[in-house]
Formats: C-alpha cells, sequence, structure tokens
C-alpha cells in the first residue's frame, strides 16, 4: 500500500500519542472506583469533582501499571513530577489537568514490531482523565447546542499517555505499532486495551517531505479511536499535505478532527489559538521518585513481551521471527503450545502451520502438546494426508482422544502408491481433454490444471490422497 | 475569662457543663459581635447539639477530649460538612460542603464544639479583613481599628471573648499578624504539619492551618489537637502530633536566640522595634544567649511571596466556573457564563491576584517570574537554614505596626502587602512561627513579637513564646 500511497518523491513521517487508560480499581488521585459504563456522575467523590478543599493522593498501583508499561518498552524510568495543564471546560473539574510536564515518569524507549521496525518512543507519562460532555439539541457539537451534560466518572481515571517518535512511515504501520503497544499494554496488565470503550485513544502527528530534506510541517488529528480510523485519517491526511504543497501552498501548523463518515480531517485549531496551559508543578502533590528495588522488583515480575515471545518461538521452529505466522501464533497467545510441542521434536513447519491455521475453535488453548506432536508425527510419517490431519486435530481438540484412534476411527489409513497411482490414472483417463492440456500446456495452464486433477484426485479418494505425491505422479506421467 | 484548658479541665470533670460553657460565650457573641463582625455565621443549633453530645459522654463516665466543650471559631474557609463555606465570597454562595476538613474532624474527636464560621479577607487574600465580601471585621480592641487578615474574624473572636479558640489560616502571616493586631496568640505550623484537607486553597505550597488562643498553654493544646499526618494531604509531614504542651515550661536557659536584623529596620515602627528589643531582652534574662541575626535574603521573601501565592491561586480558583456548584451567572454559552461567573463572584483583590498570577505563569514570562520567585524562594530557605546553624530561634516583630484604621491602605494594594514583610518568609521555607503579645505600641495597641523556629521545632518555638509571655509588659 505505500507504494501507491504518495506521489515519487514524498515521504510520510508519523508520530503518535496513545493515551491508555490504567487498569487500576480506583482512579489517579482517588478512591473513586475506576469504571466504564456505570450510570453518569455515580463513581464521583470530592476529588474527582475538584470540590474546594479536596487534595490529590496519587494512586500508587497507577504508578505500578505505569512503570511496567515503561520497562516493557525499553524506556529508563525517572523521578519525575506532576504539573499543572491549566485550561477552562466544564468537563475538567479544577478546571487543570493534573499531567506530567516537563518531568515524565518513563523516557527514552522502544519497541520492535512483527516486521522488525523499531519505533521510537520518546516518553509515557502519567496524567489523569477528564469528564465527558454531551452537546444537548444540536448536531452534538459544541457549537448549535442548546446545552451540555457532563459526566464526571471519567474524570480522574488514571491514564498513560505514550508518545513515539516520528519514526513511523506507513499507515499499515502506525496500525501495527498501535496493535502492537495494545499487545503490550494488556501483557502488562498496564490497561485492558479496548479502543471501543475508550480504553486507548491516537491521535497522530503527520507531515510529509521529500527525503533528504527537514521534516514537513505537522498537523496532528486527534481522537482516532480505531485502527481502521487511525490508517484511513493518515492516509487522507498525507494525501492531503502533498496536494496543498504540489499546488504551492504551505501546511498550516494545527489541529484537525477525523470525520470517520466523510472519511476527511478538517481544522479544529490552528496553533496560534492554542492555550497557554502555563504549566508549573502541582504544589499539593510531592516529586515521585520510585526507589530502585521497587523498579527492579517490578522487572523481574514482567511476563515476557510479544517480541520476545516471537523471537524465542521463531528460533525454536528456525525460522526468521519476522514470519508472519509467528506474529499471528504469539497475538493468539498460542506459543506457548507452538514451544512445548517444538520441544517434543515435532516438525516445525508443520507445527507453525496448525497452531495457526486449524486452532480457531474452542478448546484450543487446552490442547495438549504430546497430542499436537503425536498428531504430526503421523502426517510426516506419511500415514496422514495434510488434509486428513486437519480433519484428525478438530476431534483431538474437541475430545482431547489419541490422534492415532481418532485417525483410526475416522478410516484415515495412508493409501499406498498403487492405490493413488490407479486412482490418477482413472481420473487422466475420464478427462482426456484437460490431461491433453495439461501435458502440452505451458507453465500457467498446468498450474492451473493441476489443482483441476488434484482435485478431482482428493475427491475420488475422499481426502485420502497425499497433494503433493498427485502433483509429482502428475508430472512424472506427463514427462512421458 | 477562662482559658480553653480550664474550660476543659472543669468539663471534663463534671464541674461545669459543656452547655454551660456554650451559653456563656453565646450570650458574648449576643452582646458584642453587632459592633465587631466575627462571623460569616454563628452555628448556635450545631454547637449546642455538639455541646449536649459532650455532656453525655461525660455523663456516660467517658472522656470527651482534651478539648471538651471547649467552644471554638472556624475560619470560614475549612469545610464544614452541611454548613456554609465561603471564604467570605459571593462565588461560593449557596455551597454545603459534603464533608468536614480534617481539622474539623479532629477537633470533633477531641471533644470542641464548633460556634461559627468567622470572616476573612476573601479567599485569604487581605491584611485586613476588610476584602471580605460580607463586609469588614472590626478590632475588639478598638473598633475603629482593622483586626488584620486575612484570619480577622477568628483573631476578633478570640479577642472578644466569643470562643477561647480559633482555627485561621497562615499563607503569608494570615494567623500571626492578626494575631498581633488582635492581641492573642497565632501559630503557624511547619508546612506539612497540620493536614489542609478541607482548608480552601489560597496557594497549596504556602497554606498551613493553625491555632488562636489568649494564652500560649491553650494554641499548644490547640496545636497538638491538630497536627499529625493525614493521608489524605500528599504534603502531610508522616509523623504523628508533636508533644509540645510538656515542653512549655522549659524555659530558655542556653537557648540561642537570634534577633533578625533585616526585620528591624526600615519600614518597622520605632514602638514596635523597641517592643521586639525589650522581648529579646527578657529572653536574655530568662538565660537565653541573645544576638543579632542577619538573613540577607529575608527581604526579597515579599517579591517572591507575591509572584508564587497569586500564580498558584490563579490555578486553584480556576475552578470556580459556575459549572459545578455555588455562583452561576446565565450566559448565552458556557464560556460566557464562566466569565460572567467568575465577574460578578470575585471581589477586586481576588481579581487583581488572578490576573498577576496567570500573567506570572504565561509562556515566555514564566523563568522571569515564576522562575526566578521559586530561585528566591530557595535562596530565602537557604539563609534561614544558616541562621539556624548558629540559633535555636529567631525573634522579629510579627507587623510592621500596630493596627491600623479602615481605609488607611486600601487605597494602594502595595502599601497592604508591606504588612506582611516580616510573615512571609517562614511560609516560603515552610518553617513554623507564632505571634505573641508583648506590650503595646504608642497608640496604646497590643504589639505582637514573632518567633521563628526551623521546621519541626514548634516545642522549642513554644517554649520561648511561653517565656515572653510570662515576661510581657
Amino acid at each position: 500500500m505505500t507504494a501507491t500511497l504518495l506521489p515519487e518523491g514524498w515521504e510520510l513521517i508519523v508520530g503518535l500519542e496513545v493515551h491508555a487508560e490504567l487498569a487500576t480499581a480506583t482512579k489517579m488521585f482517588s478512591a473513586a472506583p475506576n469504571m466504564f459504563g456505570d450510570d453518569p456522575n455515580t463513581n464521583i467523590d470530592p476529588v474527582t469533582l475538584g470540590l474546594p478543599g479536596s487534595l490529590p493522593v496519587l494512586n500508587e498501583k497507577a504508578v505500578e501499571l505505569a512503570i511496567r508499561l515503561g520497562l516493557a518498552v525499553h524506556c529508563s524510568v525517572e523521578p519525575s513530577v506532576f504539573s499543572r495543564k491549566n485550561y477552562f471546560y466544564p468537563d475538567m473539574p479544577k478546571d487543570f489537568q493534573i499531567s506530567q510536564y516537563d518531568k515524565p515518569i518513563n523516557v527514552d524507549g522502544w519497541l520492535e514490531l512483527p516486521d522488525g521496525t523499531v519505533i521510537g518512543i520518546e516518553r509515557a507519562h502519567l496524567e489523569e482523565d477528564t469528564g465527558k460532555s454531551t452537546h444537548m439539541g444540536g448536531d452534538g457539537r459544541i457549537h448549535g447546542a442548546s446545552h451540555s451534560l457532563v459526566d464526571y466518572n471519567r474524570a480522574g481515571v488514571p491514564l498513560l499517555e505514550i508518545v513515539s517518535r516520528p519514526d513511523i512511515r506507513t499507515p499499515d504501520q502506525a496500525k501495527a505499532y498501535v496493535s502492537e503497544l495494545r499487545s503490550i499494554l494488556v501483557a502488562t496488565g498496564a490497561s485492558d486495551g479496548k479502543m471501543e470503550e475508550g480504553s486507548m485513544r491516537v491521535d497522530a502527528n503527520v507531515s510529509v517531505h521529500h527525503p533528504g530534506e527537514p521534516f514537513g510541517t505537522r498537523c496532528e488529528i486527534k481522537n482516532l479511536n480505531s485502527l481502521r480510523s487511525l490508517g484511513r485519517a493518515i492516509e487522507y491526511e498525507a494525501r492531503r499535505q502533498v496536494d496543498v504543497l504540489e499546488a504551492g501552498e504551505t501546511i498550516r501548523q494545527e489541529t484537525r478532527h477525523w470525520n470517520e463518515a466523510e472519511g476527511r480531517t478538517s481544522t479544529m485549531r490552528v496553533k496560534e489559538d492554542a492555550d497557554d496551559y502555563r504549566y508549573f508543578p502541582e504544589p499539593d502533590l510531592v516529586p515521585l521518585a520510585p526507589s530502585a528495588e521497587w523498579i527492579e522488583q517490578i522487572r523481574a515480575d514482567l511476563p515476557p513481551m510479544p517480541a520476545e515471545r516471537r523471537a524465542r518461538l521463531a528460533e525454536a521452529a528456525g525460522v526468521p521471527k519476522t514470519t508472519d505466522s509467528v506474529a499471528v501464533i504469539v497475538e493468539r497467545d498460542l506459543d506457548g503450545l507452538g514451544l512445548a510441542t517444538l520441544e517434543l521434536g515435532a516438525d516445525p513447519g508443520r507445527v507453525l502451520v496448525h497452531v495457526e491455521q486449524n486452532l480457531s475453535g474452542d478448546g484450543s488453548a487446552e490442547l495438549r502438546p504430546d497430542l499436537l506432536a503425536a498428531l504430526i508425527a503421523l502426517e510426516t510419517g506419511g500415514e496422514l494426508t495434510a488434509t486428513q490431519a486437519k480433519q484428525v486435530l478438530a476431534d483431538v481438540i474437541a475430545t482431547g482422544a489419541d490422534p492415532a484412534e481418532v485417525a483410526k476411527a475416522k478410516g484415515f489409513e495412508a493409501m499406498s502408491s498403487d492405490a493413488l497411482f490407479t486412482a490418477i490414472d482413472e481420473i487422466i483417463a475420464g478427462n482426456p481433454d484437460e490431461w491433453e492440456r495439461f501435458r502440452t500446456g505451458d507453465q500457467k495452464a498446468r498450474g492451473k490444471l493441476t489443482g483441476f486433477f488434484v482435485g478431482q484426485v482428493m475427491k475420488a479418494t475422499r481426502g485420502q490422497a497425499d497433494g503433493g505425491a498427485v502433483t509429482a505422479r502428475l508430472n512424472e506421467l506427463a514427462a512421458g | 475569662m477562662s482559658t480553653a484548658i480550664e474550660l476543659a479541665a472543669a468539663v471534663r470533670s463534671g464541674t461545669r457543663t459543656a452547655v454551660d460553657v456554650l451559653d456563656e460565650h453565646l450570650a458574648a457573641i449576643e452582646a458584642t459581635e453587632l459592633q465587631i463582625h466575627a462571623f460569616n455565621l454563628v452555628t448556635a443549633a450545631e454547637a449546642r447539639a455538639a455541646a449536649e453530645q459532650v455532656d453525655r459522654t461525660v455523663a456516660a463516665g467517658d472522656d470527651p477530649g482534651p478539648l471538651a466543650g471547649v467552644p471554638i471559631a472556624l475560619k470560614d474557609n475549612l469545610c464544614t460538612r452541611g454548613v456554609p463555606t465561603t471564604c467570605s465570597s459571593k462565588i461560593l454562595d449557596g455551597w454545603l460542603p459534603p464533608y468536614d476538613a480534617t481539622v474539623v474532624q479532629r477537633l470533633a474527636a477531641a471533644g470542641a464544639v464548633p460556634i461559627g464560621k468567622t470572616n476573612l479577607d476573601e479567599f485569604a487574600m487581605g491584611s485586613s479583613t476588610e476584602n471580605s465580601a460580607f463586609g469588614p471585621t472590626r478590632n475588639p480592641r478598638d473598633l475603629t481599628r482593622v483586626p488584620g487578615g486575612s484570619s480577622g474574624g477568628s483573631a476578633a473572636a478570640v479577642a472578644a471573648g466569643f470562643a477561647p479558640l480559633s482555627l485561621g489560616s497562615d499563607t503569608g502571616g494570615s494567623i500571626r499578624q492578626p494575631a498581633a493586631l488582635c492581641g492573642v496568640v497565632g501559630v503557624k505550623p511547619t508546612y506539612g504539619r497540620v493536614s489542609r484537607y478541607g482548608l480552601i486553597a489560597f496557594a497549596s505550597s504556602l497554606d498551613q492551618i493553625g491555632p488562636f488562643a489568649n494564652t500560649v498553654a491553650d494554641a499548644a493544646q490547640l496545636f497538638e489537637v491538630i497536627a499529625g499526618h493525614d493521608p489524605r494531604d500528599s504534603t502531610s509531614i508522616p509523623e504523628g502530633s508533636p508533644a509540645v504542651s510538656e515542653h512549655l515550661l522549659d524555659g530558655v536557659d542556653g537557648l540561642r536566640v537570634g534577633v533578625v536584623t533585616e526585620l528591624l529596620g526600615e519600614g518597622i515602627a520605632p514602638d514596635v522595634a523597641a517592643r521586639v528589643r525589650e522581648a529579646a531582652e527578657a529572653l536574655a534574662a530568662a538565660g537565653a544567649k541573645v544576638e543579632e541575626a542577619s538573613v540577607p535574603a529575608a527581604i526579597y521573601g515579599l517579591s517572591a511571596y507575591y509572584l508564587i501565592a497569586p500564580a498558584e491561586a490563579s490555578s486553584n480558583l480556576a475552578r470556580f466556573d459556575g459549572v459545578r456548584y455555588g455562583l452561576r451567572v446565565n450566559a448565552a454559552t458556557t464560556n460566557e457564563m464562566m466569565i460572567a461567573t467568575r465577574t460578578a463572584g470575585f471581589g477586586a483583590e481576588v481579581k487583581r491576584r488572578i490576573m498577576l498570577g496567570t500573567y506570572a505563569l504565561s509562556a515566555g514570562y514564566y523563568d522571569a517570574y515564576y522562575g526566578q520567585a521559586q530561585r528566591v524562594r530557595t535562596l530565602i530557605a537557604r539563609d534561614f537554614a544558616a541562621a539556624y546553624e548558629r540559633f535555636d530561634v529567631l525573634l522579629s516583630p510579627t507587623s510592621p505596626t500596630t493596627a491600623f484604621a479602615f481605609g488607611d491602605k486600601t487605597a494602594d494594594p502595595l502599601t497592604m502587602y508591606l504588612n506582611d514583610v516580616c510573615t512571609i518568609p517562614s511560609n516560603l521555607v515552610g518553617d513554623p512561627a507564632m505571634s505573641v503579645p508583648f506590650g503595646t505600641g504608642a497608640d496604646g495597641l497590643p504589639v505582637g513579637v514573632q518567633v521563628l523556629a526551623p521546621a519541626l521545632a514548634e516545642a522549642t518555638m513554644f517554649r520561648t513564646a511561653a517565656v515572653l509571655e510570662g515576661a510581657a509588659p
């Protein structure tokens, strides 16, 4: 897709800011519950509402989760300071947001995408979420509304804002980055990563330039809440910017809104209108300095991250770590089964195929590695064809029975070569025109007809034939 | 007039009932409150219920606590559950806090009986209580004079005999200066000693709640009740309440006392300076080693304070926007409603400080103003730390003058700000300081002497004050 995204000579530069709601029981600075989907204004207390006289007290669990994520993306965990970001908005109870500004807790990390690309992470800092406004009596936006309703349940929910470096070059890479980050958030227990519930929200900084020249002026697209929106918005914005520049105009630094229905971005506010947030250190909180012991204990407790799991599985299977099936298996959390099966000496190629493609049903996660290894042994020993193995596996998953017994019960036995050759001869005899074209045709025609003949033989043998063996015999006969 | 300690002893022993004590003080309020206007609200019914509860506890043979049945007045920026808390501002009109401040809870646990909410300069911004939206408080020593501020109502309530104890808050001198002007004892504890939970913030890094009383011993007793760690305030010191009362009579023999040179010069009235020197002599006579002490950066406190305090205030007071509580002036849009509400709800001094603070924090000015002020604050702390290498306590005037007349300093805000020159450094540094009455000025009005001590050294500070109290002319 990237080859055709932008005209020759243009390069896309993307940096992402991901806001992840941390999976704490209570809010960032109070004991009010951190819960999605409850009735409006039920998960509140004096601190949530910023009532006069209330004071924030930092949630230790939020700090722990922030450190977990920070360590998982190779950040350095630093002493940090909370600041106040001051601006007036009705859904922000104190009319300032407590956020880490010039001294964030996590700095200078990176993560590796399944395709091997490394994306830098500038910082991952803690801040509190705002409430949620609903504008009534208009088209849902504040302009033209007759009145607004505010739900403060979300106010004060702990957020981790993870800021990437501008290392992303394509919309697909942006999606892969967010997807990888989500896997890491879930693996660390830092967040449930549910984009549809707003647990993860993405802002994209997009610019274009000619390679070798400085980066172009960037625009920030706010609040992208699905991978699909993210990809589409970046693609639209990149093309828009190239069009503007190729028309001889310049890009204004601005914040833009993504309209999912119209598939386009539009100006929200230009930089000159930006608020002066008057940041200063939050005097109601003390500087945060996690001890080295605590950080190391958190590090020791971290489960392996997806990239590490991919590398481990790939190494065990003897394939490159960027292999697609490896990424899929890890994403589905089936790499444990894959590794255990490989340890039993099963054929790596067949392990990856079965675990990636044939384990989608219920109970797959509980499949015993020794049963899968036994199945693969039958397959590689020539006693089951690939097609038969897949059917046997489905039964093994459902019943937990021994693969050999399932195969026997299904009447699957390896065909002898004689029986296979006889079956092939019968099919050739029944389809003389096709055979003639197979025999005399070019590579392309033969490829097409191979599928036809293999299909016919499979049908005649009710799947007992081995596709590879049929193809080999066909080529042998054609060569005369 | 009985002290708080005497009243509590009488109530605990059953000699007097809390209701009787309360009635006596309500009668005093009835007699002169109309002239003085110490209170925004007298909570007689709630007080009676609390006093009856204390009496029931005593009758049941239990101990209501060290402040059993002692009436106490609360500055009206301390949250009291279900009782209006106004900060003497129109903007909190109609708001009822759903919770008690930590200090209010601790008072209740100690058996004290809150009798009302006292007047203050709006949001504690002022030094005369003239900035109250509900009219000024008058000084009980001279009704033509201000009581000081911002805790003018709390100081006046004690001076007038409305209550033996009261609580104020001190951001730049708002307890000590009115204590001096009204002739009572006023204490600003170490920053973090007393929980700020439920204190409506003016400047969070400077605010501290503290006692007013007629005697040093009463102030010490109240301090012990309200001090100590509170998990709801992240800036709260981890330790529990320190024992100060038991050291009150330890004296000052051998104590190293420094008289701050920089706070006895220009701008300090000669009669006030004279009382401070006499106080120093009194301490020397009691065995203390008294010397001049130089704290060069102390004089820069005022400038730093009037950047830091407004900066924090501009942010702390942003929440009064008409959306959730208090005053709302309706307008066409939310933004216009916020502007109309704040325009109508805040008084001139509050607006002035919000604008000062907003400017000091603005992009491009932050370093030159707020940043620079914080650096000066560090210098002041360093100079005080150096002084405390040589001295156990320091001495200075509390206020440059005795109580001044209404309107004297309202025309030029800077002359009003200069009132805080001696008290501000302790807030910037976070150290404790207290004002103790020591004689009178040429006009016959009380003079307060300020005892300053290093962080957490309240016990030394209180026992020094106790010696001064005993030696006062």
